[in-house]
């Protein structure tokens, strides 16, 4: 029981910490360390060309995208040594939010299913932050219900042709490419009908529409395809097997072990030591701090489990699934913390710009994204059955559509 | 990084759940749960021979010498089985306390005997309602004799003498509370059994008139020494929590699965399942936390306050969650004196109740976190 590395994994995080200390990007991080929870302190930046520019400097020193093999721009590096990078790169890695689908998501599912030639053309400038790629899969449709997607794709000569919409795709208003879950057989059961794509998102027929969301911000879109052709050797995987190149794309997300999310109790804790109320600091209050223990121990039960999953990896074992309760803890705690937070400025919680806010607005913008939080990568009801069906074992629920062929799936409630 | 425990400290664990699996079956526990006997002597005699309560006590002590991590997976399987005995009394305070604030005389005589099982131990503190502070202790020590009465003493029953927090100055500080050693057995002392939410560990009303009492550590420094071995307690506890929290959610899964109700297993119902599935989520995070607390009582890390109050703190909370939602994914049968979902539900009350309850520990680990801030 320690947290120490071992001989290699110290010598590995040395060789880090002295590339980032002679090439971190340093007028950023004050700015980058409050910013978060859709609040952003990185005021008069051109947050795309610093996030371009930092992308390029790791790449071009072999610090992008460490897990990937060498020839297609990464590092071949292990687990535990992509996990060390990260603790080490620490605030600056927000900026390279543009590339977490890419790298995460899109990249993971070229390298397992496009052809070579396309391998070496994409997936390198990828690493580099040259290119930005998108993932087309949620629908007006088929959120939750993912393989309820309606998105048509008929082949047309060697191309498909494709028309539908897909929704909440973030970043889909600069981004390069994209990889896109389509149906192609209708007439077949919902799971076994699709087909995936990748294609360049300036092609035409494409409409990008930005989805202007709750807190005022529009960091997804509607995009929406009219006739789109996309090329047959652009397919990923074969006609039909859709769904298992997207549960590839799924599960090279949830491979991806951070150090705990955050939920906003560092900055709660602070602000209840710091507020001071008729009775003294809100800190002295029973009921403050009974609330305050209860998150402050979620908070530390994430990262205390993100530690138990790099352990497994520094051992070269797979971690266990404890990893999966992680978004679920963290959202609704952040939505729980925001909202305390707000009470305790009493009407004044009302305000949301920076100059009149308490502690510079930070938890009304908290309050604002945190919805998004519990919905987005899954909700917190997919995350509860995932964890109920493949962790506890539990029974699958019984699926009305599943052997029914696509076109006769009811579609109206009522 | 190896935040987990080791291959050996593994089949320790395993080692112990069969031995509890045997030993300590629920119908086991349902004898100490209906019957008149403090503890299960057979239990005791066992734990004994497996060499258990001397894990982390020295060698030269009569114990095994082995770390606290050990100590921690045996807590563990001792609350996953509900044990009907007196080990956290004995072993995870009052051991603790002679170790941290005995004579080396007071350690040889006593510490070989908590090792072997030959002697009980507990703690006296409560008087009555409320969580106990310097301002609560009215059981006064005179000249070495102690008079008044605590009321509950968690063990009291099985144990042979207890550490008693006695007032040895007037007022109401923590520099007037020292604490003693008293012979349970001895003149001056009556105690009576009490009826409370579980006894599977029975607890006592312990009235001192005038008994002997041997001064542990130095006069004025009780309530200090009491703080300080409080929170390795609270780690070990903590497991025990765990242990139980686990349990109570395997009971709740394996009924979940074979239960019919409308033409289909009830875990097959979101309802039933979502309930599980935050049942999971807690367990798992007492779990890291927990294994943070091992890490700072197995290396005396200066962070072992905070990592203490915040495994405390959420092995409460996980226990009492899982107990209490196990009974209810049993319906109506979770609520029979038949089936053993109650057995948790007791003992995950009492443990939120012993070493001080949730309030006192949420006050200590926000004390400490805001003391690290500042720093």
């Amino acid at each position: 029981m320690n947290f120490d590395d071992t001989p290699q994994e110290a010598e590995f995080r040395k060789s880090v910490r002295a590339w980032l200390d002679a090439n971190a990007p340093k007028q950023f991080e004050a700015g980058l360390r409050n910013s978060g929870f859709g609040h952003t302190a990185l005021e008069g930046v051109d947050v795309m060309k610093a996030s371009k520019d930092w992308q390029r400097k790791k790449y071009d020193a072999g610090w992008a995208c460490l897990h990937w093999p060498k020839e297609y721009g990464g590092r071949g590096a292990t687990p535990i040594e992509r996990v060390i990078w990260q603790q080490e790169e620490g605030v600056y890695a927000s900026l390279s939010s543009l590339f977490i689908i890419g790298h995460g998501m899109c990249g993971p599912t070229m390298m397992a299913f496009a052809s070579e030639e396309h391998k070496q053309k994409f997936l390198p400038p990828l690493a580099a932050g040259e290119n930005i790629w998108c993932q087309l899969f949620s629908e007006p449709a088929g959120g939750s219900d993912l393989a309820g997607l309606r998105t048509k794709a008929e082949k047309d000569g060697d191309d498909w042709i494709i028309n539908g919409q897909k929704i909440w795709t973030s970043g889909a208003h600069y981004s390069d490419y994209g990889i896109l879950i389509t149906r192609t057989d209708p007439t077949v059961p919902k799971h076994k009908g699709l087909t995936m794509f990748f294609l360049d998102m300036r092609s035409p027929g494409i409409e990008i529409r930005p989805i202007k969301q709750v807190n005022g911000q529009s960091g997804f879109n509607e995009v929406y395809f009219t006739d789109v052709r996309i090329p047959d050797s652009q397919r990923l995987g074969k006609v039909g097997e859709g769904w298992s190149v997207s549960l590839t794309t799924l599960m090279n997300e949830r491979l991806s072990i951070g150090a705990g999310m955050p939920t906003g109790f560092p900055e709660l804790l602070d602000f209840c030591t710091r507020l001071e109320t008729a009775d003294g600091p809100a800190i002295d209050d029973r009921n403050v701090r009974s609330k305050l223990a209860t998150w402050a121990v979620r908070t530390s039960g994430l990262k205390y489990t993100a530690f138990r999953s790099i352990s497994a990896l520094s051992k070269g074992e797979t971690p266990g699934p404890e990893n999966s309760i992680g978004k679920l803890v963290a959202g609704p705690t952040m939505q729980e913390i925001a909202t305390f937070a707000l009470d305790l400025q009493g009407e004044a919680g009302a305000l949301l710009s920076p100059e009149h806010a308490a502690a510079n607005a930070r938890f009304q913008a908290m309050l604002l994204r945190s919805p998004a939080t519990r919905v987005e990568g899954g909700t917190d009801e997919i995350l509860r059955n995932i964890i109920a069906e493949r962790v506890l074992g539990l029974p699958a629920d019984i699926r009305v559509d599943k052997a029914v062929p696509f076109n006769q799936i009811p579609t109206k409630g009522r | 990084m190896e935040f987990d425990f080791s291959e050996d400290q593994k089949q320790l664990k395993d080692q112990a759940r069969r031995f509890l699996e045997a030993k300590s079956s629920p119908k086991a526990v349902r004898v100490i749960l209906e019957g008149p006997e403090p503890y299960d002597k057979a239990l005791w005699k066992g734990l004994a021979e497996m060499g258990f309560m001397g894990t982390a006590i020295p060698e030269e002590f009569g114990g095994l010498g082995a770390t606290y991590l050990e100590l921690c997976v045996i807590a563990e399987e001792l609350g996953r089985a509900v044990a009907p005995v007196p080990f956290s009394s004995s072993i995870f305070v009052a051991a603790e306390l002679l170790m941290a604030a005995g004579t080396q005389a007071q350690k040889e005589t006593y510490l070989p005997k908590l090792a072997s099982g030959e002697l009980i131990g507990c703690l006296a503190l409560s008087e009555g309602v409320g969580n106990a502070t310097p301002k609560t202790i009215q059981v006064q020590a005179s000249s070495g004799k102690i008079t008044g009465t605590k009321l509950p003493v968690l063990d009291g029953l099985a144990a042979d003498f207890a550490v008693v927090a006695a007032r040895t100055s007037a007022g109401t500080d923590a520099h007037g509370i020292s604490l003693f050693i008293v012979d349970l057995k001895g003149a001056g002392v009556s105690r009576s059994d009490v009826e409370t939410i579980d006894p599977t560990r029975k607890q006592a009303s312990v009235t001192f008139n005038g008994a002997a009492g041997e001064p542990l550590g130095a006069a004025g420094e009780g309530w200090h020494i009491l703080q300080k071995v409080l929170d390795r307690a609270a780690v070990l506890t903590a497991f025990e929590q765990l242990g139980g929290a686990d349990r109570a959610l395997e009971m709740a899964r394996d009924y979940a699965l074979d239960r019919m109700a409308f033409g289909r297993p009830i875990g097959s119902f979101q309802a039933v399942k979502h309930m599980l599935a935050d049942m999971y989520v807690s367990a798992t995070l007492a779990r890291s936390n927990c294994y943070y607390g091992a890490w700072a009582l197995s290396t005396d890390a200066a962070e072992l306050g905070e990592a203490a109050a915040t495994s405390r703190v959420c092995a409460t909370q996980a226990y009492q969650h899982c107990a209490k939602n196990n009974i209810q994914v049993h319906g109506g049968m979770g609520f029979t004196w038949e089936f053993d979902c109650h057995l948790y539900y007791r003992r995950s009350n009492l443990l939120a109740l012993s070493l001080g309850s949730l309030s006192v520990w949420e006050d200590k680990l926000i004390d400490r976190l805001r003391a690290k801030n500042a720093a």
